[in-house]
């Protein structure tokens, strides 16, 4: 069953034709990567789902229209998004940057705290003084204490020192077995890793869909992303 | 020490008046990036309110009278600010230039208005015969009412704090001064952040309105004017968004002022203005402010 479809969309942002009629379906309790190089409109793609961006054409999700819907409308809906610079709420303990994302009357804090036990202990720190990989469990964090039907997630180990980057992506394969997801990531391994499927864009549009196995064709992997696969 | 303790305890309960009059303006302008210019039109709103409610069903001229007059002038202008934000910032959403210049209109208009039905001369606030007398610190008198504003002022500022601390409404607050669209992307509507701001903003100034008719010797239309552009610089100086930074600017100010004005007769407002330059050339973010990113 199709969760989400995007037909044709368009994003133009200060005269900057971003999306350029995107196009692409996640299945229900599938894990789709979007991939592409730097500034192909990946992160775009999310806010323009999310209602961040003004967009046209049709964002369907559970066959309601999200384009033109305001964005905390979209949230409680069951869509959930960790951004891509984490964007917590840094002057907030991290005690505080999770109850703002409480939205049910039993949020699910043993889950959370099983996934980054780290953050019960740090509740009372105040999140802007966290730690990059602090501070990214903190964002995926608030958007695992509800019951959420679809995650965005927009490259959540950008940054990370490896051993960060292990322990996010572990988190992240526990809550794949269980969701929907659409996950923006550079990091080849763990698109691997978590996806069933992958989406490549390029300059706004939809250039490839298929399956992330391709991801292990070298050749593949440097004509479309511009990298080379081995190093990732 | 007699002179520094009567100049000090005037410049703190002057201090407070500004405080009243920068707290919301502060408040409104960190979560909504709203130059408020109708700020002060509040303030006198809530004077009006609060005659009206002195002459109407607070006659006897007690303290509780007078408080109860505050508070009513608070609430009226609370409700003004409410309606305008519902009328016409809610309209301008996200268009910031056109919010600042639709609140200078507002304040023009509401002013002439105001100027229209009650005409531009003084009206007397009835307040508590005590605020007439003085209280002996060391050998200094200080005049009393000076301790009625340093005591509403610090009961608005705990009560704030309450409410920016330990309640939701006052966390999505923080949060939205922080990053407003994140807020919403957490499932808030902040709009309805938007509209407490602006109430708790205009109870303040109206509160402050009232006090400052009694500071000042009466209510009138025009009333506002220098207030508001101390409360910009109480803000700036403070610290866009940050109400501990508008109640320790507010204090420095006002104790500033009196002192500069003491010695050099007419000083105070280019010291005031001098100390604005210094803060906006070595922390443009105020004391208390954040960098924005």
């Amino acid at each position: 069953m199709t969760y989400l479809a995007l037909q044709d969309v368009h994003v133009t942002l200060k005269g900057s034709h971003i999306l350029q009629g995107v196009s692409f379906e996640v299945p229900e309790n599938k894990v789709v990567a979007l991939l592409g190089r730097n500034g192909v409109g990946k992160s775009t793609t999310l806010k323009a789902i999310m209602g961040l961006y003004p967009a046209t054409g049709s964002i369907t999700f559970n066959s309601h229209e999200l384009v033109g819907d305001k964005t905390h409308h979209i949230v409680r809906q069951g869509i959930a998004y960790v951004p891509e610079d984490r964007e917590i709420f840094s002057s907030l303990s991290v005690k505080e940057n999770l109850a703002l994302a409480e939205r049910t009357k039993s949020p699910n804090y043993d889950f959370v705290y099983s996934l980054f036990p780290e953050l019960k202990t740090r509740s009372s720190q105040r999140a802007g003084t966290l730690s990059g990989g602090q501070q990214q469990m903190v964002a995926i964090s608030r958007v695992l204490l509800n019951h959420n039907s679809l995650l965005l997630i927009d490259e959540p180990t950008k940054g990370l020192a490896p051993k960060l980057v292990t322990e996010v992506a572990d988190a992240l394969t526990q809550v794949a077995g269980s969701s929907t997801m659409v996950l923006v990531e550079q990091n080849l391994a763990l698109v691997k890793r978590v996806a069933e499927h992958i989406i490549v864009m390029d300059q706004g549009r939809v250039v490839f869909s298929g399956s992330p196995e391709n991801l292990h064709n070298e050749e593949f992997v440097k004509r479309m992303l511009g990298v080379s696969g081995g190093s990732h | 020490m007699d002179t520094f303790i009567l100049i000090a305890v005037t410049g703190i309960g002057l201090g407070a008046l500004y405080f009243l009059v920068a707290c919301g303006l502060t408040l409104i302008y960190g979560l909504m990036g709203v130059l408020n210019f109708a700020h002060g039109i509040f303030l006198t709103v809530g004077a009006f309110v609060g005659l009206w409610a002195a002459n109407t069903f607070f006659k006897n001229g007690s303290t509780i009278d007078y408080l109860l007059s505050a508070l009513v002038g608070g609430i009226g202008a609370g409700l003004f600010a409410l309606l305008m934000e519902q009328l016409v910032i809610t309209r301008l959403y996200d268009r910031h230039i056109d919010q600042a210049l639709v609140t200078v209109g507002v304040a023009l208009v509401v002013g002439a208005m105001l100027s229209g039905w009650f005409t531009n001369d003084m009206r007397m606030l009835p307040s508590p015969a005590w605020f007439m007398d003085a209280v002996q610190v060391g050998s200094a008198n200080i005049p009393k009412d000076r301790f009625m504003y340093i005591a509403v002022a610090l009961f608005l500022l705990i009560l704030f704090i309450v409410i920016l601390r330990y309640t939701r409404i006052g966390l999505i607050i923080r949060a939205g001064v922080e990053n407003r669209q994140m807020v919403t992307a957490l499932g808030i509507n902040v709009r309805l952040a938007f509209s407490t701001v602006f109430f708790l903003g205009g109870l303040a100034a109206g509160i402050g309105g009232v006090l400052i008719a009694t500071y000042q010797g009466g209510v009138t239309p025009l009333m506002a004017g220098s207030w508001l552009i101390y409360g910009f610089i109480v803000v700036v100086i403070g610290g866009m968004g940050s109400i501990g930074g508008s109640a320790i600017a507010a204090l420095m100010i006002g104790v500033i002022k009196q002192f500069a004005n003491y010695y050099v007769p007419g000083l105070g407002d280019f010291v005031i203005v001098f100390l604005l330059a210094v803060v906006l050339l070595i922390r443009p973010q105020g004391l208390l402010g954040k960098v924005n990113a």
